[in-house]
């Protein structure tokens, strides 16, 4: 392919490629005759241990990558174009944090918990390894196109339309893989978390073909031309772009809570009846909600309207998740205290219902007219990102880990204490900051005198801005720290080494008064 | 509760959970996505709309490499302080030839929809060397590098001609003549009348100051220099196209 390619970045991304995966397999092939046959009855977790090292590993690439991103814009010297500037690192963090840690989490742990809730083997056999690797592969390909310049500008849909290709074949085998073994399954019921799981691949699948939709200059060619133009285009890009959001952020994620908090917290879900109702709403009005990415743009006022009114109606279904999963604690708060990783779901949870409605306060077209184009947006996403996306999966991994390397416990538990203040510390530092200097931005640009001019030009409002980027950027570090000591843990523990440590200390037994 | 008991059969069935799912997906879709690519009004004609010039055109494919669009908006919201700042607010036809569309959604830089013509060609080529050197304040990456980049035009046919296909109406001789009109553009005293006329209002000239190869600066600012310039806003009726 490199060869015949006609234009030069497309030469070096096949180049690479090649380079990749003559690696990969020279590697698959001295791993050969080792492998450990598993038994054809148990459960195939050799894609899932896997997988959960590359959550961790992905998290700390992508936390590396924006807190990279941070630091170049407090410090703009710290840009070294072409490659490392911030227009390519910029989608390199987003992806990576997104599809690269987000989506192996939700890959994996899906595959987790369909076996356990099926009780039945993932189907497929080596359709599951194609699909894991191969996702993994389409993560490598995107960010090494980023990098060279390789982009559709379309935010959260980057890369090319060869890259795109590549990941619609993957996503099928994952299908095939998901609903096959929904499908053999040995338990009647289907349990909700997998209901939330098939929403995310099956839409996830719809937005991305509609989305990528491109005619390629040549097939021997990076470069691509979205079918689409200018309105419709737009309007394409933020329904994708919003449920992205939707359905792989919050309902791939929500069917991560619905399995993993309930089996932590050992309690049953809150409400059966509230999951169907929050369910079938959530799928049904997340849909609409894009066009609030586009207030008082060029699209038809009605368009917008309605993605105002789908959002603000979206905040009951959000919360319905919210509800049931904070209630499926009742008569277990102690746990709060004395477990952090049911601390850490916990706090996702609370984050979930936190930027579920601060969501739906900015759709509001007033609103929206000061917090489009600022920080706040910026806030916004990372509350939900490191909070609720974030969180629950690091609950997920300290709970597989253990039981998937067979571990009677985790390397220590005070360690994931550790994660937990740092993580917490570092998300408040980094939305408040937000706030403040998203609203603040957008009041600058809107400030008259009393001569009625504006009184201050875009650049005065920039230089305002850095003591903000740089205690922003202090957030994101103190996040990343918190991945350092998890992916310490987690080698840890899959080494088999228990630390000595004092135990968590246990909820004092109170006495009841007599 | 009858319907919620009969929701047991949804749950018993991965086909029908499955295909229930779908349909309640694509309802959204449909009734908002789908009416704009139908109704006529959804863009409304504006004189003055030409498709990009090739050498604008490759300027355009720069600054969607280098990710222009995560800190540049180019759509003016129709707020009196925008306007002040930016220009006229941006109209939906504006963008009818852009493949995909620049709207943003961040302004960590200010909005670019109407930069065209606002600073000198030397300003730009100034900025985008070292952006310190002509705003103190500016946190953007230096792009020096596209200075003595050559543009590889060697495809801009090809590059018109899949335009084309997706609907920007460039004719058969605009795409023969795509790698002429590339070189006449940004070529200074070449003869430019055939490509005044195919595209109109199109500006020439040495745009980076180094007559001896053309260069990726060179699109980079042809392109900047034309944005938000095509439609007269002194003859524009905006009563006229009110929805």
């Amino acid at each position: 392919m490199a060869g015949l390619a006609v234009d030069n970045p497309f030469r070096l991304h096949m180049s690479l490629l090649a380079f990749i995966l003559g690696a990969a397999a020279v590697y698959a092939m001295r791993g050969t005759g080792t492998r450990v046959v598993e038994s054809p009855d148990s459960y195939m977790d050799g894609p899932i241990r896997i997988g959960t090292i590359m959550i961790v590993f992905w998290g700390v690439i992508g936390f590396t990558v924006g807190l990279t991103a941070a630091m170049q814009l407090a410090f703009p010297q710290l840009n070294f174009g072409p490659w490392l500037n911030f227009g390519r690192i910029r989608p390199l963090h987003t992806s990576a944090v997104i599809f690269a840690f987000g989506g192996t989490a939700l890959m994996t742990t899906s595959f987790y918990v369909v076996q356990r809730t099926t009780r039945a083997r993932l189907f497929g056999g080596d359709l599951v390894w194609f699909a894991f690797w191969g996702y993994q592969l389409f993560i490598v390909m995107a960010a090494t196109g980023y990098l060279l310049g390789i982009t559709q500008s379309r935010e959260y849909a980057e890369p090319e339309w060869y890259v795109d290709i590549w990941l619609t074949i993957v996503w099928v085998a994952y299908f095939v893989v998901f609903m096959g073994t929904l499908l053999k399954r040995k338990e009647p019921h289907i349990y909700v978390a997998n209901w939330f799981y098939l929403a995310f691949i099956v839409t996830v699948a719809l937005l991305h073909i509609v989305n990528n939709l491109a005619v390629p200059v040549s097939f021997a060619g990076s470069k691509s031309y979205s079918l689409f133009s200018g309105v419709q285009d737009a309007l394409t890009q933020w329904w994708y772009g919003h449920n992205a959001v939707g359905f792989f952020l919050t309902a791939g994620f929500l069917g991560m809570m619905y399995y993993f908090l309930p089996k932590q917290a050992n309690r049953p879900v809150y409400s059966y009846r509230l999951s169907i109702i929050h369910f079938w709403a959530l799928i049904f009005l997340y849909i609409w909600a894009g066009p609030h990415h586009l207030h008082y743009t060029a699209l038809p006022d009605w368009a917008q309207t309605l993605g105002m009114v789908f959002s603000i109606m979206l905040w009951m279904p959000s919360w319905g998740g919210m509800i049931n999963g904070l209630m499926t604690l009742r008569g277990a708060w102690d746990k709060m205290r004395t477990d952090p990783i049911i601390r850490m779901m916990v706090l996702a949870v609370a984050f979930y219902g936190m930027s579920t409605f601060e969501g739906p306060v900015m759709s509001i077209k007033s609103v929206n007219a000061l917090s489009h184009y600022t920080d706040w947006t910026i806030g916004h996403v990372h509350s939900g990102a490191l909070g609720w996306v974030g969180m629950i999966s690091f609950g997920a991994v300290y709970f597989m880990v253990p039981r998937l390397w067979n571990r009677e416990r985790l390397y220590s538990l005070r360690m994931v204490n550790w994660h937990f203040w740092l993580a917490t510390l570092g998300i408040v530092v980094y939305a408040a900051v937000m706030w403040v200097s998203g609203i603040m931005q957008g009041l600058m640009w809107r400030e008259y005198d009393s001569e009625g001019f504006l009184v201050y030009s875009f650049a005065e409002s920039v230089a305002a801005l850095h003591p903000y980027y740089v205690m922003r950027a202090a957030g994101g570090a103190l996040y990343l720290a918190g991945g350092l000591v998890m992916a310490f843990n987690v080698a840890m523990t899959i080494a088999g080494k228990v630390r000595d440590e004092k135990p968590m200390p246990v909820a004092a037994q109170l006495q009841p008064a007599q | 509760m009858s319907i919620l008991d009969k929701h047991g059969v949804i749950e018993r069935n991965a086909s029908y959970l499955l295909i229930g799912s779908l349909i309640v997906v694509c309802i959204g879709g449909i009734v908002e996505v789908a009416p704009l690519f139908y109704f006529q009004n959804t863009i409304e004609k504006v004189e003055g709309m030409r498709p990009y010039t090739p050498l604008e055109l490759a300027g355009r494919d720069i600054y969607i490499r280098e990710g222009c669009y995560g800190c540049h908006s180019q759509m003016i919201r129709p707020f009196r302080d925008e306007v002040e700042r930016y220009g006229h607010y941006s109209l939906a036809a504006e963008s009818m030839y852009d493949h995909s569309f620049q709207w943003g959604s961040k302004r960590t830089g200010p909005d670019l929809a109407r930069v065209g013509g606002r600073y000198s060609n030397e300003w730009q080529v100034q900025h985008l060397n070292d952006p310190r050197s002509v705003v103190p304040e500016s946190i953007m990456p230096s792009y020096a590098f596209l200075g003595t980049a050559s543009l590889d035009y060697s495809n801009i046919a090809s590059n018109l001609q899949a335009n084309a296909y997706v609907g920007v109406p460039y004719s058969p001789e605009m795409i023969a003549a795509a790698q002429a009109d590339l070189l006449a553009q940004a070529t200074p005293d070449a003869d430019t009348a055939d490509v005044a006329a195919r595209y109109p209002k199109a500006v020439f000239g040495d745009f980076d100051g180094d007559s001896r190869h053309v260069t990726e600066m060179d699109a980079l600012v042809a392109y900047l220099q034309m944005l938000g310039t095509l439609v007269d806003f002194d003859t524009y009726d905006a009563k006229a196209n009110f929805r």
